[in-house]
């Protein structure tokens, strides 16, 4: 059943901060970056910060790990007078392209008019990359921990190498995903890795947790992204041209659960992103099929997860994601579905999903740097991670 | 598979280890300290999960078993890491490893494999558990090659 909300909220403003190579944007505090990137939101769209009345925030509000967004703080210091809702999807990053149906039924249930989501990441005192092996462990963690899984990327090269033993998968299909986004990132002033990038550096890559590489771990960066949604009706009468949120799901089923911090999924979800009910959803909301995207905003926080993910959304067969990719499909120019045409967090920047959305919105205003021709839908994905896990998919006005 | 030779996988330092538990983890940890490898069992139903919780996820009951399980296991899949996770340990090669246990289907630990050189590590293969000494006094179970 196509779903009640369909096209009726749209993204009206976009704003964020420079991108920072992790730490750099010290002294800075993060909760000017927040404020930053939400003002610039409002300018975008043509509105003052004081119509902000509702937060629709992911990742439980928190900014990053060990920060966290506090909707009274930031109303307190942008002048917000009152919030009609304030929320947020619980968990990390899997939520990062859901927070979008969360300010849709914040509008459509009448609490709000114009509902902000924003994500921020500032890494001076913990990096991001080992941030488990930081913190001491819980009695449920205690049976991760010592393992020597010291951050999400050694924990997700335990699920590639089950791809890589159930269907073949070769290390030239995770070297290509970290080699079109790197193209794709050359022409863009704003991407942390530009310069271009071979199979042969690729392999010289020291090994971080075989069989991931570097160069298959994102950018660990500082920075703040936010977006202002409102109804659609509201949305044409300000500055953007609207982007219309034509479906979105977040969630995901038991067997993948806490994911990569459990490891107890059983097959084929041990060897995947968790997005398969995410993706069947999405079909059945929108009413539209895998081949009708024009361009994949697909959440790259590992160049594995990324061919698991166009699996479960059925870019291609289970199992397949390896020749997928490899076939040249996903490349920018030439290929049938077009990838992280901003470089992703592989290589532009990495604010826990954020620079997707903005992404997705400046496809679909038609004025990305690398922009899609004709481009109608856009697949947004959230983080393969523990429950929830998050798409939408966004709509060019017409 | 990567065709990098990496050389023996080692323990974690024990000192470097620590856990903490609570009221429905804390049998399992018991048993690891006498050298006993069990599993949270269900005592209604028989299913297993792990880490241990407060209720079946299969049928909702409380009531627990700890049966002694047989030692051996399955390795379902494995990373191998060559950077010290410590900043004042050099580096060493380890290799975690998921473990699907013989005698709990079902379950599975979240370990290391030891003593043998990492590269020749396959899913698959059998594996049987040894203790590493961690801090407080706690045993943490680990595998070597069956």
């Amino acid at each position: 059943m196509v779903w009640v909300n369909q096209d009726k909220c749209a993204i009206a403003g976009i704003g964020a901060t420079d991108y920072y190579i992790r730490g750099q944007s010290f002294p800075r505090t993060i909760n000017e970056m927040v404020g930053e990137a939400i003002l610039k939101a409002c300018e975008d769209a043509g509105i003052s910060v004081k119509q902000i009345d509702g937060f629709a925030y992911y990742s439980g509000a928190q900014m990053g790990y060990g920060d966290k967004a506090d909707t009274a703080s930031l109303m307190e210091m942008l002048g917000i007078e009152e919030v009609g809702f304030t929320a947020a999807l619980t968990s990390g990053g899997g939520g990062a392209a859901g927070a979008v149906g969360l300010a849709a039924a914040a509008i459509q249930n009448e609490d709000a008019r114009y509902v902000v989501t924003v994500m921020a990441l500032q890494q001076y005192r913990q990096r991001l990359g080992t941030v488990f092996g930081a913190s001491a462990p819980s009695p449920e963690n205690s049976f991760l921990q010592p393992s020597g899984l010291v951050g999400p990327g050694h924990l997700m090269s335990v699920l590639a190498r089950r791809h890589m033993h159930l269907y073949g998968t070769r290390r030239e299909a995770f070297a290509e995903v970290v080699i079109s986004q790197r193209l794709n990132a050359m022409n863009r002033p704003q991407a942390v890795r530009k310069t271009e990038l071979t199979l042969d550096e690729y392999f010289a890559s020291p090994m971080l947790a075989d069989p991931l590489c570097r160069l298959d771990f994102c950018l660990e960066t500082d920075g703040a992204v936010a977006w202002i949604t409102t109804s659609t009706e509201r949305a044409r009468d300000l500055r953007q041209k609207p982007v219309l949120i034509h479906a979105a799901a977040h969630g995901g089923s038991r067997n993948w659960g806490r994911a990569f911090a459990w490891m107890g999924m059983p097959d084929p979800d041990f060897g995947s992103s968790g997005h398969k009910p995410i993706g069947d959803r999405l079909w059945q909301l929108s009413g539209l099929q895998p081949s009708d995207i024009d361009v994949a905003l697909i959440y790259d926080h590992f160049s594995a997860m990324v061919v698991m993910q166009l699996e479960d959304y059925g870019f291609c067969a289970k199992g397949e994601g390896g020749p997928f990719v490899e076939s040249g499909a996903i490349r920018f120019n030439g290929g049938s579905l077009p990838v992280n045409p901003h470089g992703g967090q592989l290589s532009e920047a990495y604010i826990i999903g954020a620079t997707h959305t903005r992404e997705a919105v400046e496809q679909l205003r038609e004025s990305a740097i690398n922009q899609v021709k004709d481009a109608e839908f856009a697949l947004v994905t959230g983080g393969p991670a523990s429950l929830p896990v998050s798409g939408c998919i966004l709509r060019r006005d017409s | 598979m990567t065709g990098i030779t990496y050389g023996d996988a080692m323990k974690i330092p024990g000192d470097h280890i620590q856990i903490t538990t609570d009221t429905w983890t804390e049998p399992f940890w018991q048993a690891a300290k006498a050298e006993r490898l069990t599993a949270c069992q269900c005592g209604a139903c028989g299913h297993f999960r792990m880490p241990p919780t407060a209720f079946c996820p299969n049928c909702q009951s409380q009531k627990v078993n700890w049966p002694a399980l047989p030692g051996t296991g399955t390795v379902f899949s494995f990373a191998i890491c060559n950077k010290s996770p410590f900043p004042d340990v050099p580096d060493f090669v380890y290799v975690p490893v998921v473990v699907d246990l013989d005698g709990a289907p079902g379950a599975r630990l979240v370990s290391n494999l030891v003593g043998m050189p990492a590269e020749d590590v396959v899913i698959g293969m059998k594996v049987r558990v040894d203790w590493n000494d961690i801090r407080d006094g706690w045993k943490l179970p680990i595998f070597r090659k069956a």
